[in-house]
Parts: structure tokens; sequence; C-alpha cells
């Protein structure tokens, strides 16, 4: 009895959450099949769900046109570009907090964080300042540095806390061995560090990807990524349902799978720790 | 010894990603903070001396100061409004027995990883449109007349996307936190009779009292400053100007920059609150 019970409210459940969970995916849904529509039937009255002729036309139309590739070249230059300098600069800085802390590692994480809150606005015009003085503007390079410093703060608490995990003994144990400082960081502390620097490649390539502000205030035709590109098509005249749709299921299908592999690090890598 | 010897490289191995963040947070600010006490039109004239306090006191009393402050407030409220309730339903709907419940977690957390310029326009385009919109044929269907959704509730409109944006980040903390719940907590409460509402009031909401508040704190650091979502929708129009968009106009529309970095000032001081709340969380949390 008591089991036919449970049985019956995990049916609700089921359909309740499906309900919920295909409501707030809609959007999205309602995007990718756009964008298989022609633009005739993309703005048709009534709407149509799933009978139409799908055709492909949009997205090469989309690269013909606007050159997609260059925006999606961009894109991935800048958000890997600064997501690998910024954990080649984070991995000794989380490292040594980790396993040499000293009384001032607290204060120094929490500063570290803190130059996260800056308001980007706030300081808008030096950087755009700066970037024209340096021949910055514009340019992927300018953008892979900017991305790199924002989102440093929490490439290193995410390597941090993951570091912080490893238990110090081990490495005790290589050192009583007679590792050197050397050998110590590459056999022994890589391997189990791995896992935790793959989660936050992942997650930060993903918050560079998707950056729009330093993205659509530091570019214009050379360097603008997807983020640029699919603002393009706020103005009236690139009103064009079916292409704007191809245009953003190609800017984020690569990020949505990335994502869908990152959840659990999406928490550690957002709270800072202060939610487990 | 050996300790010494591994603290210097420790410091060494810090070095970088101190220095760069110091001048990252250094050098800007800096900037900032002595164009805000200069008159400084950089297409009329250039850098025209120190002018004191103006900026300041002209920021605050032009009259799009106090609207956008207002804007500010309603939105970032509303936003928090809207993901803290939904999120700790949906979240409870989440830790349910269910099948296919990966999948659903999925299907909820997407929309947090659309490009925010992408998210805007396909709201804007494909849901809000008053002509071609899917709610337009929705109103029409019921026999209602279309809204033009970003003149007419442009706020409200606002609201709408950046909640959607953001309830999967609410969801899917706070469901972390209701997975961490003890569970023989919840059912000795249950054999000792206490209802499904009482479970939640005094039970699953005070331990779930920490992760809304770092929800709250998070968010808001980060809904001060939204900006693609104004920039592609309506540029600041229909009643819609942030603080943040209003100090984007200053600085690069009209090319004030003392009166925008002044505005800036502002915006760095407002931000330093909610964030020192947070800072709290984070460090105590640090020690154990």
């Amino acid at each position: 009895m008591a089991r036919s019970v449970t049985q019956q409210r995990k049916a609700i459940n089921t359909a309740v959450a499906w309900a919920v969970g295909l409501l707030i995916f809609f959007p999205i849904l309602w995007t990718i099949l756009t964008s298989f529509k022609t633009e005739a039937q993309a703005i048709n009255d009534p709407p149509l769900f799933l009978f139409f002729d799908w055709t492909l036309e949009n997205y090469a139309v989309v690269q013909e046109r606007s050159d997609y590739m260059r925006f999606l070249w961009n894109s991935i230059i800048i958000a890997g570009g600064s997501t690998i300098l910024g954990i080649i600069i984070a991995v000794p800085a989380a490292w040594s907090m980790a396993f040499v802390p000293s009384k001032r590692t607290k204060d120094i994480l929490l500063w570290m964080l803190s130059t996260k809150m800056l308001p980007a606005v706030g300081v808008l015009y030096p950087i755009y300042l700066v970037f024209i003085r340096l021949g910055l503007l514009d340019t992927r390079i300018g953008l892979v540095v900017v991305l790199m410093l924002i989102n440093l703060p929490i490439i290193i608490w995410m390597l941090y806390t993951y570091f912080k995990e490893i238990p110090g003994e081990i490495l005790e144990a290589a050192r009583m061995d007679g590792a050197t400082l050397k050998e110590e960081i590459l056999y022994v502390l890589t391997p189990m560090a791995v896992p935790g620097i793959a989660s936050t490649l992942l997650l930060n390539i993903i918050l560079a990807w998707n950056e729009a502000f330093w993205t659509l205030n530091l570019t214009a035709a050379n360097a603008a990524p997807l983020t640029a590109f699919i603002a393009s098509y706020s103005s009236p005249e690139g009103l064009f349902y079916a292409k704007l749709s191809a245009a953003s299921t190609m800017a984020i299908a690569p990020i949505l799978i990335l994502g869908w592999f990152s959840q659990k690090q999406l928490v550690r890598g957002l709270t800072f720790g202060a939610v487990k | 010894m050996a300790t010494q010897h591994s603290r210097s490289a420790a410091r060494i191995m810090m070095a970088p990603a101190v220095i760069l963040l110091l001048g990252w947070m250094l050098v800007p600010l800096t900037m900032t903070v002595l164009f805000s006490f200069k008159k400084y039109l950089p297409l009329r004239g250039g850098d025209l001396g120190w002018v004191g306090f103006d900026n300041y006191v002209r920021f605050v009393s032009s009259s799009a100061f106090w609207p956008s402050v207002q804007v500010t407030l309603v939105i970032v409220g509303g936003v928090l409004a809207i993901t803290v309730a939904l999120g700790v339903l949906l979240a409870l709907l989440l830790d349910q027995p269910m099948w296919g419940q990966g999948i659903v977690r999925i299907l909820v957390i997407a929309p947090f990883f659309v490009m925010p310029t992408v998210s805007a326009l396909v709201w804007k385009n494909m849901f809000m449109d008053p002509v071609n919109g899917l709610f337009a044929h929705l109103w029409k269907f019921f026999g209602a007349e279309p809204i033009s959704w970003l003149s007419e509730a442009s706020i409200q409109s606002i609201i709408m996307i950046v909640s959607w944006q953001w309830l999967p980040f609410a969801t899917l903390i706070l469901l972390t936190a209701i997975q961490s719940l003890d569970s023989e907590q919840l059912e000795a409460s249950e054999m000792d009779g206490a209802s499904p509402l009482a479970r939640f009031g005094y039970i699953i909401l005070p331990h779930l009292g920490r992760a809304i508040t770092v929800v709250v704190l998070i968010q808001t650091i980060f809904l001060l400053s939204i900006f693609a979502e104004i920039y592609v929708t309506t540029q600041g129009a229909f009643g819609t100007r942030t603080l943040t968009f209003l100090i984007f106009q200053r600085v690069l529309e009209s090319q004030n920059v003392g009166l925008g970095s002044a505005g800036g000032v502002y915006a760095i001081i407002l931000a330093n609150i909610v964030a020192a709340f947070l800072m709290r969380i984070v460090g105590k949390n640090l020690d154990s």
C-alpha cells in the first residue's frame, strides 16, 4: 500500500517537474526550432511548432553574409586564451596558499575576491583610455588580458578549494622520500590536481564566453566575439527571426554542452565555498 | 630550514597573481577617482582642470540620477524576489524522487549558460515583439490586445528576462543546500507528526537561510551591473536606465568623463557595501 502511494507521488512529481523544466527551457527550444524555419515560417500566424519544412538554409546564410566563423574564432581565442593564461598564473598562487598557508593567506584570498566585486562600469573609462594608449582597443590580446584579470579571483578561489582537499600528508611523505619541490609538484601534486584544474578551466571558459560588458565596449570590427555579433542583430535592419535564431543557436550550443558537464563546479566556483 | 625555503618559494609563486590583481585594482581605480575631481571632456577641450566635488554634486543633482537609482533597486529587488521564491520551490521540487531527474535538472539549469545578448534578443524579438512575438499570439488567442512589452511594461519585461537568466543559479545553489540537509532529522519530524508545511517552516527554511543569504548577496553584486540586457533591448529608454547604464552613457556616449567617473565612484561604494556582507560570510567559512 505504502509503496503504491510513493509510486503515485513519484509519478506526480515527475509530471510537474517535467512541465516546469520544459517551460523554463522553452525559449531555448523555440530558438533552436525557429533556426530551422524559413523567414516566412518564423513569423507565421499562428506560430508553427513542429510541422514546417525544416531547412538548414539559415545556417549557411549567417556564415555567408556575416562571416560567422571569424566571430566564433574570436570567441574561442578570447575565452580559451584568457582561461589558460589565468590558470597558468593561478596554479602557483593557489598551490602556495593551500599548502604553505601563512597568517595572511585568508586576508589575501578575501582581498582577491573583493577585486571581483569592483563594478566594471566604475573603471570603464580608465581601461578604455589605457587601451587606446597601448593600441589594445579592438584587439584580441587586449580582451584576453582583461577577461583573464576579471576571472582570475574566481580561478584562484576554485583551485584553492580543490587543492585544499588534497591531503598534505601525501606531500610530506614525498618530501621524506627525498622528492625535490619540482618532483613533488610534477609527480605527486599534478596528477591529484588535474580534475580540479579541469573543472576550473571549464567553468571559466563558460564565464569568459558569455562576458558581455567588456566584449561589447572594447571591440569593434576586428576582435568582436559572438556576444558582440549577436548584439548587432538588435538593430532593426537585422530583424530576421530565423537567421537570428540560427546565429543564436550556434553561439550558445558549445557552451550549453560544456555547461551540462560543469553543473557541480558551478556552485563551487560561484559561491566561493560559502555553500557546500 | 625546509619551511623557510618553501615559504619564500610560496611568496614567489604568489607574486604574479598578487601584483597583477593589485595593478588591475589600483591603476583604474586611481584614474577614476582622479577624473572624478576634474572637468574632463575628451571631445570638447579635454582636461579642463580640477573642479573639486563639483562632479559628485552634479551627478546626484541631475534629473536622471534618482530615477536611475530607483530603477536599479526595482530591477535588483524584483529579480531577487522572483529568483529566490521560485528557486526555493524549484529546489524542493527537484529534490523529490522522480523519473528523469538528471534531464529535468539540465533543462532548468540551461538558461544560465545562454549568453546575455542572446537571451535578451530572443526574448525581445521572439517573445515580446508586439506583432510577431509569441506573447502577442497568445494574447490574441485569448482575445486580448497584444502588449508592446518593452515600451509599455519595460521594467517588468527586463525583470522577467533577467530572472529567467538567474533562476537556474538560485535553484542550483539552493538545491545543493537542500541536499546537504540531514534526512534523519526530516524523518524524525515526520514520525513526530509534523505536517509538510511545518517541516518546511521549521527545518528546511532555517537550514536554507545561509544559502539564501549567499544567493542574495552574489546575485546583488552581479545584478547591480547588468548591462547587455538593457543595451540590446531598450538602450536605457522607457524608464529602464539603471545606474550602470547612466554611467555608461555619461562616459562613452556623451563623453563627460569627469561626471561619469563621479558616478563610477558612487557605484563602487554601493557595490562595496554589499560585498562587505558577502565577505564576512565567506571569511567565516574559511576558518571552519
